[in-house]
């Protein structure tokens, strides 16, 4: 008893627990409008979303579809990474997603368009998503704008300026880029010069675990990699500390001395460059191309709010929420179209987040829970 | 007059117990206000004296106990049943509309209308009136409230219970924002109050006001009655121990005094507000010497807090200069400053002074947690931190629930306020800058307090004290320096000044040119 009560009252317990409960929520909910959609079919439609890649029989099958749930988990994972980052330090980086924006830009036009090799391509989109971080950072610092709105407004500066410098490399029959992975066949049988095999993030053989994906490869390790560092530099040093005093009272952080605007401008140009590496971990891997006609914001910056929140803001809590998030997406892909959407797996993973909103509250009612019998049980003992 | 009630009394809790989970509040406490007197209740901080009063305005409602009214068991249930039985307060904190007129504050909640929602105010101007000259609250009923002295804001206060027809007057900590003339003031008021047949409950921490005006006094230590007395029967001291569980020193023991060299010197130092468009320290210019505790004295909102943050490099001045100890540091970053040896107890210390989320050991190292000591190649030494803080905890008696890894926030005001003390002491400062280092805390702690910043003056270190309560002023400092709207209108010997002349210089009504 007294164990037990002691375990469920770590915070680190608790923020699992709120996590895990959102999620049931979140799933619950989604189960009901599954059923309202179509009654006979729900149960197994939301077997479907939580199975993903399980649904397939063949195990090479299966490990193919992890593979590609991971090629995606990476850049959610950074994207996810980035908005705790920010978040520590008392910003919301919605932003993550032009970071996102402009790292995929960077790289995809230094690889196609410049020639250039994976890594230099990878530098190229941290630094042009540090860039477009570091400025929204500046503006709040020094002008003190707030930077949710100076981070929306960017998001779409990113993306059509983005489209813009993507148009010079576009392939002429497709509203997409020139391929990276592939080689394009054009219409008149002329095999096109666009693939970029120097520009592919390296496998290191991690694909052959996967039935030879081919964008199976560096990314998620080093995806996991980076959460581990951002939990160590939050937690174990110097700047980490003067981070987290600053998101947690800016006032006390200046009393001590910490530079609070530099320190605000050096997090939004380390959230920028997480969310613009996370753009080089998928667009590097030939997984998907640019469309420059696109009008929205890819949604992989705004899935790491969600990332984040989900995985309690804590970096390593987020590995797991990242992949989570990405699972339900693809398995929400496997519903049959003609009976669901397949946005209800976004709707679920919405829901869940919406749930998460009432994290504090969940902690909050277990804590008031736990006292009481607590002081119920004093009370037993008293007597 | 007693024969006009039904019982002796005119509130009475009986046996009032309300909990919190985890704690006991108020348990079985017992208090009896008679009819016409005027009943101090004296407490420390968290000794129930808030919580007693809100079950008696129905803002809690106690799990044991009754309250009887002209002897009659009553409920309470919310403020407005407490009001509709005639109890009024007075708040520590006044609830007035900044820009209205008295006139309208005082109506405020219970205007008096005639057909089609039209205001009556000339009748509630007269009955204003005629409540102001007969028990000789005087107010300008047309002045608006940001235009009046603090005085006369608490006269709105007083002439708002009486126009709801109240009898039964609470005031809380009434005298915390008035000089020493408003004070003496306020005690005739409440005196002739209650010679009109008003009862009057006096909560306070301040044994010479109690002694001066109060005919009774409970008092509540740690959530228990302690007892009620006959304040004529009673000494300061007997009713001190009776608060506190044993015998405080109220005297702080000092040292001959021996100045060194002048550690701090500011010319001419000019700030900004930020409230409003004029300057709020305007031309201030003063010089500490090591061994010496300055006071700067003052009402609340005089120019002190925007003074400190000149000093300490939160705010940037408008002209002026700072030397410490022979180095100018009128540009120099805080960090820097606080390196060269300036240590600062700020007056929020949950604004300025912890990073309440923080741990203990986190919190202790604030300061100086990029030292090498703390810090190797860019990551924490967590071992040492650690070591720092159970050091600091010893050495300052610093009480939490798990030592060094306690969440500062779970902590008590007390004990927040000793770390932050043994943190900027620690640094080992030339000049230590202690604003308010007292402030909501008990007299144990004071006493503690008080005890440090005297160790760092008999050791020559340079001390500012900017203080808001008298007795520490008087107690504690070697020289009082008064602040009055943003300038330093007066300098005082404690030994030879009294309270009343401090006072005047307060308020504004003396001022001598002051050379540094």
């Amino acid at each position: 008893m007294q164990e037990n009560k002691s375990f469920l009252k770590k915070p680190a317990v608790q923020t699992i627990l709120a996590s895990l409960i959102c999620i049931v929520l979140g799933v619950l909910i989604g189960f009901i409008a599954l059923l309202i959609i179509n009654p006979s079919g729900a149960w197994n439609a939301l077997g479907e979303i939580l199975k993903n890649f399980w649904n397939y029989s063949k195990h090479t099958t299966q490990m193919k579809n992890l593979g590609n749930t991971l090629v995606k988990t990476a850049p959610l994972l950074m994207c996810g990474l980035s908005v705790l980052f920010a978040y520590k330090v008392g910003l919301f980086n919605i932003g993550a997603a032009g970071q996102y924006v402009a790292g995929a830009g960077a790289c995809i036009y230094c690889a196609v368009g410049l020639g250039w090799g994976w890594f230099p391509c990878m530098l190229a989109s941290i630094l042009a998503g540090a860039l477009v971080g570091s400025l929204s950072g500046l503006l709040k610092a020094y002008r003190n704008v707030n930077e949710v709105i100076s981070c929306i407004m960017l998001n779409w500066i990113c993306l059509y300026l983005v489209n813009t410098l993507l148009s010079k490399i576009k392939n002429p029959t497709s509203p997409y880029t020139y391929a990276i992975n592939l080689k394009v066949v054009t219409t008149d049988g002329v095999t096109s010069t666009a693939a970029h095999p120097q520009a592919l993030l390296p496998t290191l053989g991690i694909n052959a675990l996967f039935n030879n994906n081919k964008y199976v490869g560096i990314a998620i390790p080093l995806a996991i990699l980076l959460a581990i560092a951002s939990w160590v530099l939050l937690s174990k040093t110097k700047l980490g500390y003067e981070l987290r005093a600053t998101g947690l009272n800016k006032y006390a952080a200046k009393y001590a001395g910490m530079a609070d605007r530099g320190n605000i401008i050096l997090t939004m140009a380390i959230a920028g460059g997480l969310a613009g590496i996370g753009a080089s971990m998928l667009y590097l891997t030939g997984f998907e191309d640019w469309s420059v006609t696109q009008a929205s914001v890819p949604a992989m910056g705004f899935n790491g709010i969600a990332a984040a929140f989900l995985g309690g803001l804590n970096p390593i809590g987020t590995i797991f929420s990242s992949y989570f998030i990405q699972h339900i997406t693809d398995g929400g892909a496997q519903l049959n179209k003609q009976v669901y959407p397949g946005e209800i797996s976004s709707m679920i993973s919405s829901l869940i987040i919406y749930f998460c909103g009432f994290v504090l509250f969940f902690k909050s009612t277990m804590n008031k829970w736990l006292d009481s019998r607590a002081e119920k049980s004093a009370k037993k003992g008293g007597k | 007059m007693g024969n006009e009630h039904n019982s002796e009394y005119a509130i009475e809790m009986l046996h009032i117990t309300k909990r919190f989970p985890g704690i006991i509040a108020n348990d079985d406490i017992t208090l009896q206000l008679r009819h016409g007197e005027i009943h101090a209740l004296l407490g420390e901080n968290g000794a129930g004296k808030s919580t007693l009063m809100s079950v008696l305005f129905g803002l809690y409602q106690a799990e044991e106990g009754t309250i009887k009214k002209d002897g009659k068991e009553v409920k309470i249930l919310s403020p407005n049943d407490a009001n509709a039985l005639g109890i009024g307060m007075v708040h520590q904190h006044f609830k007035l509309v900044e820009c209205f007129t008295v006139l309208d504050n005082i109506i405020l909640g219970d205007e008096p209308v005639g057909p089609m929602g039209i205001l009556k105010k000339e009748e509630a101007r007269k009955k204003i009136m005629d409540l102001s000259n007969k028990y000789g609250l005087q107010v300008d009923p047309d002045a608006k409230i940001q235009d009046i002295t603090v005085g006369m804001q608490q006269r709105t206060e007083i002439l708002k219970m009486l126009y709801r027809d109240n009898e039964i007057l609470i005031f809380d900590e009434p005298t915390a924002v008035l000089t020493p003339q408003e004070i003496h003031d306020l005690m005739k008021i409440m005196k002739n109050l209650a010679a009109e047949g008003m009862s009057i409950l006096f909560i306070s921490h301040k044994l010479a006001e109690i002694m001066e005006v109060a005919d009774r006094c409970s008092v509540l230590r740690k959530g228990k009655y302690i007892g009620t007395v006959n304040t004529a029967d009673v000494t300061m001291a007997e009713l001190s121990s009776m608060m506190v569980g044993r015998n405080v020193n109220f005297h702080v023991e000092k040292k001959e005094q021996h100045l060194g060299d002048v550690i701090l010197e500011v010319e001419n130092m000019t700030v900004a507000s930020k409230v409003h468009k004029n300057n709020a320290v305007k031309n201030v210019s003063l010089k500490v010497r090591g061994g010496e505790i300055v006071c700067i004295a003052g009402i609340d909102g005089n120019g002190q807090t925007e003074f400190v943050y000149g000093l300490t490099g939160l705010e940037p001045l408008v002209s002026g200069k700072i030397t410490l100890m022979g180095k100018d540091i009128t540009k120099m970053p805080i960090r820097k400053r606080s390196i060269m040896g300036m240590s600062h107890i700020p007056e929020d210390r949950h604004k300025h002074g912890l990073v309440l989320d923080y741990s203990l050991e986190d919190n202790i190292v604030l300061q100086r947690y990029f030292e090498p000591t703390f810090t190797k190649n860019g990551f924490l030494r967590r071992k040492n931190i650690r070591k720092q803080a159970e050091d600091m905890i010893k050495e300052y008696d610093i009480r939490s629930g798990q030592g060094p890894i306690t969440t500062s926030r779970s902590m008590s005001g007390g004990n927040q306020q000793k770390a932050i003390i043994a943190r900027e002491i620690e640094k080992d400062p030339g000049l230590l800058i202690a604003v308010q280092p007292t402030r909501g805390l008990d007299v144990g702690a004071i006493e503690f307090i008080h005890k440090q910043i005297v160790a760092q003056r008999d050791a020559g270190k340079a001390v500012l004290l900017v203080s808001l309560e008298m007795d520490e002023v008087l107690d504690v400092s070697d020289r009082i320096l008064v602040m009055y709207e943003g300038e330093i209108v007066g300098q005082l010997d404690p030994k030879t000044t009294t309270p009343e002349e401090m006072g005047l210089y307060m308020a504004g009504a003396k001022r001598e040119e002051v050379k540094p």
